[in-house]
């Protein structure tokens, strides 16, 4: 029949649903179904006992071909880079385990790494925001329980974060919200017509790279004063109306993504969103949430603030911690030629990076840990597969709301395949015999 | 004024912090000693002189301290860093965090910078003859305290994100600027002669702005409200006043509250 | 391991009372003993120095979700401070909220052995766990909240106290936490719809039962389980003009309620912080503010039965963190700094505020007088404890320069002859009447002696005597010292720290990390088929997490757990 594992932690995007259920074959070594993911974190599951799946390390050869490798020789390059770089770029970190993330800070700190995460594409702007204004926010059972006035700006969470309308912020009937999708009432605010937008009870569809405008007028609009007539392509009635149904709620929420964090002004953006947010702490509740992308980004940004005092662009190179996103952040280093040398586990930069950067990658001594074959792992030198933390392997991981949860291993990894943190681990041992601490 | 002349001698292979290239590191010293001040590179520590050939020597106090660098530094980064006093001439194109901190003193590039330049500024006079890049006379990550003091004056462009939390002094732009001027400004002064581009004087609560040239986009939160005459860094004109944001919280005292002022030209 | 002998040094130890004699301190295999019993000790000579117990602190903010928030939205806190490692320490940033690592060191340098984290939100235990895990040489444990918690305010409502154990029991051991922390009752449920309790009498808006209720019920239910600390307590109305009125009736809760505890303690409520709830008038300015700490302090001084922490405010730039999610809001709107709150679903809420206290200000000098007089003014010095709730009130690092200020009047009298507003604060607040300073006798219980004592810890900590755990202290003092700046050096630079018998600091250097353990204390009671069934039906409905998933594993985040049993089944 097969054993049923519950409580399974999804180890895919931010919302970090705990619910899931896998069922694996009698002799516990092969997932045959994933119930209550979503299509995204069942893939996740499912696809990691793929046929073709690699299993030892592989080092790109002069001429583009791959040649396998052990770990140990694997450890030695990448631990022989690290110590001899004289700026190495430590990125990712964000598709792993808190646990293999704090191995990965003692040997930055050690080496004088600069380390980055995933934020810095995606919410460092947050970050940023959150430095400079604050953030008035709350855990996403508050949303699923008070909420009654639910906005998501510059973000698809149908296609980015599938159940988080389902598990938190439109459709649970919470403890003051008993009539569930009906308690609340959802706008959207894009450029797009998006599957989300199709959702909501408005849709301001503003112009593109003026939400810091828009915002701007929100909070003229919630003190009574006067508009332009238009403003980011949506009418000032339309403002003026949003504005009342958030002051009208008895619990407004923002939820933000890309849309903002990426499109002009990034930080200011969410600056202003924050921003709105306290003025409408004014006349009611109301709170703020960014949609974090990868399941631990966010822990990531947790360890490195209690280690080092910041969640990204963290500069170790001169043997204490700073931070500058724009001279710190990973981009600017690829791109202004500022590191010699680059590790990634836990992202897929090349992926996700400009093309100009993943091209500076690729001509620097690099290794890509993951289990996958990616972008990234295709411009490396060296390429090392790991465990699945979340399904091969536990670990702690941080939802988008910072709630910590720990993830459970569901089934081993493949025979002889590490896990981020026993890479880690002899990575670290080999770096202090080469800088003899 | 006693002239310390450095040159490099070489392009670093990175990028070098030269945070010790001030007159108040280099005030009592010798050039031998001089030489002998770290400058980094990542995790490496090299000496000035490995990087600089190293003439003259330096007064005994920094007010009395002259720095000239003659040559490539566009890899050089802090030149000038938290400098009280002295002058520091930088004759080519240098990197980021120029003037960064300074609390008094002068400092000239001839050349482009790049970001960061007059961080965090509290006094003194930085003048860039050249474009400077994002980030001029803002304020360091998470402080509410911009600029406080001093005059930054651009003979180009700048980038975006000038003078943000700004509290005093004064930063002149001769030409272009890109988005985002005098965010979350609470006083001082932001002057641009040419053209600005979209959210300008956003979030402001206090302070004046002037655009001698086009505004592609008005911040919402900002309301006209006269014309005036005056002059400004010399040049008169008549400039439409306009006060905001209104999104933003004003002080009030004894009944009267105190806007952010935009000025635009005519 | 080694064994030591301290000779020669001026011993204070309350418990044991000995006030200043030359006395040797041994400690052999990690505990204290007689120094008969060592023969092949190392030799540390202490003389002309001070010899105590290792610290004990009662209430910081040292290791969770809030802090995080604090570091991680504060990069202007670590500006210029950041510092390089040294030998075995790591580097360290961090002015007002420091890295963890950075906080293992400054308790050690103050030679503090044990710290509690005043409020851990429960469902963020892990976190609070990570951060004190990464905090290297002190003991330490978390308290966690539960003035809010919708089962709390459930079954008290209904006086139901056996479940309200039944349940605190279970989050004690689901956190793997310490005892009963109470932040501004029912005022941070009512802020999850924006709003506060603006008296212990308020109805907590759909729960219906008010923040006296609260109060004595945790008093009761913490009585019940007989837990080593009491209910520990941050009342509402924290930092406003007039709150005296207040706490006096919240410290009134307490009357009648004697402690069953086989710990030690005497006391069944610890009020936390009173600086901030002692004060008079309707507002912060010079014509209105007054100090009420005498009227609060002969309150204390007459109950058996409550002990409290300081709060000194220290005049410096800091960051307020707390529970007390309304009192950030409203902080933020008076300072317009950037503020950052998290409310937590059934549970609680913080928030964050960076503060400044300017001494060229009436109201900082005044507050800051407020918490110095209530230590002035306290008769017990085992139950009045040395915090500035940091860093809240001022940052950890602070402590010795409020030592200093308590045992000379003449730091205090130059404080108040530098600020502005001076003379003002001496006509409005006591401190200029006093000039009481504090022995060294009276610091060793305020800093360790009585702060075991209040947790319960008093048969492992806080004292010299034979059977204790080997935390010893030896400060760079001379109790024959003329200057002031002395005390101030001392505290903060321990010339050796020994931790459960472990030669930490030598000579004035960080040598070892120790071998921190996180205590936590479980709970045994009765089988509570209602609160189980709670329990579940809350997590299926209510929580974004599941019942399976909420517990701390022990494994993963206490590598060195150290468990104090309770039984509660009678």
């Amino acid at each position: 029949m097969g054993k049923i594992v519950t409580d399974v932690v999804c180890p895919f995007c931010g919302t970090l649903c705990d619910d899931l259920e896998v069922k694996l074959s009698d002799d516990g070594k092969e997932i045959l179904e994933v119930y209550n993911a979503c299509a995204i974190g069942a893939t996740k599951f499912l696809h990691s006992q793929a046929s073709d799946r690699l299993l030892r390390p592989r080092m790109q050869q002069d001429d583009g071909t791959w040649k396998e490798v052990s770990y140990d020789e694997a450890v030695e390059y990448t631990a022989r880079i690290l110590a001899d770089a004289k700026k190495p770029l430590m990125y990712g970190w964000s598709s792993t385990s808190c646990e293999a993330q704090e191995v990965g800070a003692g040997i930055g700190e050690m080496v004088g790494a600069v380390m980055d995460n995933t934020a810095t594409v995606c919410h460092g702007p947050s970050l940023i925001a959150l430095q400079d204004v604050g953030m008035p926010s709350c855990t996403l059972g508050e949303i699923k329980n008070r909420a009654d006035r639910v906005l998501f700006w510059g973000c698809n969470p149908v296609h980015a974060h599938p159940r988080h309308m389902s598990r938190y912020s439109i459709f649970p009937r919470g403890f003051f919200t008993g009539k569930g999708s009906k308690s609340r009432k959802v706008i959207v605010v894009d450029p797009r017509c998006t599957d989300s937008s199709k959702m909501a009870d408005v849709h301001l569809q503003i112009q593109q790279g003026h939400d810091y405008e828009l915002l701007d007028a929100l909070r003229v609009a919630f003190k009574g004063k006067e508009l332009p007539d238009v403003v980011a392509g949506i009418p000032k009635e339309k403002i003026y109306e949003a504005a009342e149904t958030l002051k009208s709620g008895r619990f407004s929420v923002i939820f933000f993504g890309m849309g903002v964090t990426h499109s002009l002004g990034k930080n200011h953006n969410i600056d202003e969103a924050i921003a709105v947010t306290r003025d409408l702490n004014d006349y009611t509740k109301a709170a703020i949430m960014p949609m974090r992308g990868h399941y631990n980004v966010t822990g990531s940004g947790q360890v490195w603030g209690w280690q080092f005092g910041f969640p990204f662009c963290l500069d170790l190179s001169r043997g204490f911690a700073r931070y500058n996103p724009g001279e710190t952040s990973s981009n600017d280093l690829l791109r202004r030629d500022e590191v010699d040398a680059v590790f990634v586990l836990g992202s897929d930069p090349g992926a996700h990076f400009p093309i100009s950067s993943v091209k500076k990658i690729a001509k620097l001594p690099s290794v890509c840990i993951d289990p996958h074959i990616t972008p990234t792992s295709a411009v490396c030198k060296l390429h090392v597969p790991v465990a699945f933390v979340g399904i091969e392997v536990g670990g702690c991981a941080y939802r988008m709301d910072n709630v910590p949860i720990e993830t459970r291993k569901v089934i081993d990894p493949p025979e002889g395949v590490l896990t981020d943190e026993e890479f880690l681990s002899r990575v670290s041992d080999r770096v202090k015999e080469l800088k003899g601490v | 004024m006693s002239t310390v002349t450095l040159t490099p001698t070489q392009v670093p292979e990175l990028y070098l912090e030269a945070d010790n290239i001030t007159p108040d590191h280099f005030a009592g010293k010798s050039a031998e000693e001089i030489a002998a001040l770290n400058v980094y590179m990542g995790n490496a520590t090299y000496k000035l002189g490995d990087y600089f050939d190293v003439e003259g020597e330096a007064a005994e106090t920094a007010e009395e301290t002259k720095i000239v660098v003659k040559g490539d530094v566009s890899r050089v980064k802090y030149i000038g860093m938290k400098m009280s006093a002295g002058e520091v001439i930088v004759e080519s194109p240098a990197d980021m965090y120029m003037g960064a901190w300074m609390l008094g003193g002068k400092m000239t590039v001839n050349g482009d910078v790049d970001a960061f330049a007059g961080l965090g500024m509290t006094g003194g006079e930085l003048t860039i003859n050249g474009n400077a890049g994002d980030y001029l006379g803002a304020a360091y990550r998470g402080d509410w305290r911009g600029m406080q003091g001093g005059t930054i004056r651009v003979s180009g462009d700048a980038g975006s994100d000038i003078g943000t939390f700004m509290r005093g002094g004064t930063i002149i732009v001769g030409g272009n600027v890109d988005v985002h001027v005098g965010t979350h400004q609470e006083g001082g002064t932001i002057i641009v002669k040419g053209d600005a581009k979209t959210r300008v004087g956003g979030q402001m609560v206090k302070g004046e702005i002037y655009v001698f040239g086009d505004i592609e986009v008005m911040m919402p939160g900002f309301q006209q409200r006269e014309d005036v005459e005056i002059e400004v860094d010399g040049e008169s004109g008549s400039f439409a006043l306009f006060e905001g944001d209104m999104g933003e919280r004003h002080p009030t005292r004894k009944g009267v509250t105190t806007f952010g002022k935009l000025y635009m030209k005519y | 391991m080694a064994e030591y002998l301290i000779k020669n040094g001026y011993v204070y130890d309350p418990i044991l009372g000995i006030n200043g004699d030359k006395h040797d301190v041994a400690i052999k295999d990690g505990k204290m003993v007689d120094a008969s019993a060592v023969k092949n000790a190392k030799v540390i000579d202490a003389n002309g120095m001070t010899v105590m117990a290792g610290g004990v602190d009662i209430h910081a903010h040292i290791a969770g979700p809030k802090l995080n928030i604090g570091r991680n939205f504060r990069p202007e806190d670590k500006l210029f401070n950041a510092k390089p490692g040294q030998g075995i320490k790591h580097m360290v940033a961090g002015h007002s909220v420091p890295t963890t690592f950075k906080f293992g060191y400054i308790y050690a340098n103050m030679g503090y052995g044990f710290a509690m984290e005043a409020a851990m939100p429960p469902l963020y235990a892990r976190h609070t766990h990570e951060e004190i895990r990464d905090t290297p040489i002190i003991d330490e444990a978390a308290l966690p909240v539960f003035g809010n918690n919708w089962f709390v305010l459930e079954y008290l409502k209904n006086h139901e106290i056996e479940n309200t154990a039944a349940y605190i029991a279970w989050i004690l051991r689901a956190t793997k936490g310490f005892g009963i922390k109470n932040v501004n009752p029912g005022g941070t449920e009512a802020w999850a719809w924006g709003m506060n309790c603006s008296s212990i009498h308020d109805n907590v808006p759909y729960f219906d039962i008010t923040p006296a209720e609260i109060v004595t019920g945790l008093i009761e239910a913490n009585e019940y389980l007989g837990l080593p600390h009491s209910m520990h307590v941050h009342g509402n109305q924290l930092g406003e003009p007039g709150n005296y009125k207040t706490t006096l009736e919240t410290l009134a809760l307490a009357k009648g309620y004697k402690p069953n505890s086989k710990f030690g303690r005497d006391q069944v409520l610890h009020q936390t912080h009173l600086q901030f709830h002692s004060y008079g008038g309707d507002s912060y300015s010079s014509k209105s503010f007054e100090s009420k700490s005498k009227e609060v302090a002969d309150y204390i001084n007459k109950q058996d039965n409550i002990t409290f922490d300081l709060g000194v405010v220290t005049l410096d730039d800091t960051t307020t963190m707390t529970a007390d999610g309304p009192f950030e809001q409203h902080l933020s709107h008076m300072n317009h700094l950037k503020w950052a709150n998290t409310d937590v679903e059934l549970e609680t809420a913080a928030g964050v505020v960076p503060f400044q206290y300017r001494k060229n200000t009436f109201i900082a000098v005044a507050q800051w007088a407020v918490g110095l007089e209530l230590a002035l003014y306290a008769k017990d010095p085992m139950k009045c404890f040395l915090t500035t709730d940091a860093p809240n009130a001022g940052p950890l690092w602070r402590y010795p320069r409020v030592i200093k200020w308590l045992m000379s009047e003449q730091a205090r009298n130059e404080v108040l002859d530098d600020a502005k507003y001076g003379e003002k604060v001496r006509d409005r607040c006591y401190i200029g009447e006093l000039d009481r300073e504090i022995s060294l006798y009276e610091l060793a219980a305020m800093t360790r002696a009585g702060t075991a004592k209040a947790l319960g810890l008093g048969n492992m900590f806080g004292s010299l005597r034979p059977g204790m755990e080997g935390d010893v202290v030896v400060y760079p003092y001379s109790p024959e010292s003329e200057n002031p700046e002395d005390i101030e050096y001392a505290f903060g630079n321990a010339k050796y720290f020994i931790k459960g018998g472990e030669m930490i600091i030598n000579d004035g250097e960080i040598v070892s990390n120790g071998n921190k353990r996180t205590f936590w204390v479980d709970c045994k009671v009765n089988e509570n088929a209602q609160v189980q069934h709670d329990i579940e039906e809350k997590f299926k409905r209510y929580y974004t997490v599941g019942l399976n998933n909420y517990d701390v594993n022990e494994k993963t985040f206490l590598p060195n757990p150290h468990r104090i049993e309770v039984d509660a089944t009678q």
